[in-house]
């Protein structure tokens, strides 16, 4: 279990009115448009339990949509993010479904397309005081808060990738706190999550790369 | 230095001869590897935050994003002005500075969670109460600060302060805790007396469900901050006076989560219940509704 700060407790400093509606949900977003190149060209959000019958009433969507454009969630702008995505020519849906039930009360999917075409899906959790979790990443399930500098490497599921993605963070001289490796299914799409307590350089996205099974990598910092 | 719950707190506040809110301190410098005068930068931050969201409504009140409150912190500032109160000085601080906390909320302005946004005026409520009315310094309120946030850490730890999840008595709740036990630190009390005075809220609490009026933090969530301020203030004289709790705080953390999933989910969150669902309100957005 990761470390809860006192400013976990206290905080986050941020725009109201709900720190798991709005907070939380600015938060999502803020980690998934990290994990695609920008700039963004669309970005659709379902809504469910909670965020589905209250989404409009706590801000919901407008912070999805400023965290989704990079807000913090003590950025005023959040107030306006509907006004701002216009601007940016960034085109947004929000759909609550009711349907499903078996998910965490305040979950959101996010389907984001950049200017290059490339799709990408998250799905967050937000669990209460601006925690979050973001529990899938294009269909595959996986388990990261967002609160280390994170490496996701997309990686074809063979021997010896994982070996090349240590090596290289070796080579880094990075300390691993956690490390973790899901997947769709044997010989699939898999994902590595690396997370340690300092930050990754942004060179250590080529060398990573040059391993053929590995097919992108992405840094988010908290 | 770490603790898991409450007992353990209590050990290390007992053994070493020190305050909850240094132990706290002490936890964040250790596992957050930064040093001591950075954490009370980033607490004297949050407390400015939390002064400017107390005060700012007493000057300028603002109408609520959803309409359904606003200028009710003014009103209580002018009507003790008047001498009219009949709470006393700190506790009729306490609640306007709640209720002002939840009107820049509610207007999508800067606030801090504490632990959550819907309750994020109980804890600045309570301790600038206390600060206007004993001339306590900055420095003092920063230490109770960390004490309300080791019984906020336990709450987020050991059960939950999602109103989602457990309903107002994980937000509202907890939040009062955190108050209860700052404020007794403050004005003297042990850590004993401290965790003693956050089962309290506890247990006074116990069961308040989560209501919220057409999906928004605004009301009843105002009121109830008002409430939490003024049911931390009882439990920590409670606590000071020398009153001990039969149930310590771990067990009144588990009972209030274990009852927090016992409450349907139509109250919890959802505005499918409680004062979400009185005929008054439903009157109430079949306007809103039309005029959208």
């Amino acid at each position: 279990m990761s470390f809860v700060s006192v400013f976990d407790v206290l905080g986050p400093k941020m725009v109201g009115p709900s720190s798991s509606h709005t907070a939380g949900a600015a938060v999502i977003a803020y980690l998934a448009q990290k994990m695609i190149t920008p700039p963004l060209v669309k970005a659709d959000f379902t809504l469910y339990g909670s965020f589905a019958k209250t989404y409009h009433g706590h801000g919901t969507d407008r912070a999805l949509l400023g965290g989704i454009m990079g807000f913090e969630t003590d950025d005023i702008r959040i107030r306006d993010s509907f006004k701002i995505a216009t601007e940016r020519g960034l085109k947004y849906t929000f759909t609550p479904c009711d349907t499903e039930t078996e998910v965490h009360p305040n979950t959101v999917d996010i389907r984001m397309e950049n200017s290059g075409g490339r799709v990408m899906t998250v799905r967050g959790e937000s669990l209460g005081g601006g925690k979050v979790r973001i529990s899938r990443i294009n269909g595959v399930a996986v388990d990261f808060a967002g609160e280390y500098s994170t490496v996701i490497v997309i990686q074809q599921d063979k021997p010896g990738v994982v070996a090349h993605i240590t090596k290289v963070l070796s080579e880094a001289n990075i300390n691993i706190a956690f490390m973790r490796l899901f997947r769709e299914s044997k010989g699939c799409t898999a994902y590595t999550i690396v997370e340690s307590d300092g930050h990754f350089p942004e060179g250590i996205v080529e060398p990573l790369r040059e391993n053929p099974n590995i097919k992108d990598v992405m840094i988010v910092e908290p | 230095m770490d603790f898991k719950n409450a007992k353990e707190l209590l050990e290390i506040c007992e053994r070493e001869q020190r305050s909850i809110s240094e132990v706290m301190r002490q936890r964040e410098c250790d596992l957050g590897e930064i040093p001591g005068d950075m954490a009370d930068h980033k607490m004297n931050q949050v407390l400015e935050v939390m002064r400017n969201a107390a005060h700012q409504p007493l000057k300028n009140p603002a109408k609520s994003m959803g309409g359904l409150i606003g200028g009710e912190a003014r009103k209580l500032s002018d009507h003790a002005a008047r001498g009219k109160s009949i709470c006393g000085e700190v506790l009729e601080r306490a609640i306007t500075y709640a209720v002002a906390v939840l009107e820049v909320n509610a207007s999508m302005g800067l606030i801090v969670a504490a632990p959550t946004a819907g309750s994020a005026g109980v804890v600045p409520g309570l301790l600038l109460a206390l600060q206007d009315t004993y001339k306590i310094s900055d420095g003092r309120i920063v230490d109770g600060l960390y004490n309300a946030g080791a019984i906020g850490y336990l709450a987020m730890r050991n059960a939950t302060v999602s109103g989602a999840v457990g309903g107002c008595q994980a937000e509202i709740g907890v939040a009062s805790a955190m108050a209860a036990s700052a404020a007794t630190e403050l004005m003297g009390g042990t850590p004993r007396q401290c965790l003693d005075a956050a089962s309290t809220v506890l247990m006074n609490m116990l069961g308040l469900v989560c209501d919220p009026v057409a999906g928004l933090v605004e009301y009843p969530c105002q009121n109830r901050n008002a409430s939490g301020a003024a049911n931390a203030l009882i439990a920590a004289e409670m606590a000071l006076s020398g009153i001990t709790q039969l149930i310590p705080f771990d067990e009144m953390l588990n009972t209030m989560y274990a009852v927090g999933k016992h409450i349907p989910i139509e109250l919890r969150e959802t505005a499918l219940g409680g004062c979400a669902t009185a005929p008054s309100v439903c009157e109430f957005c079949g306007a809103c509704a039309g005029e959208r």
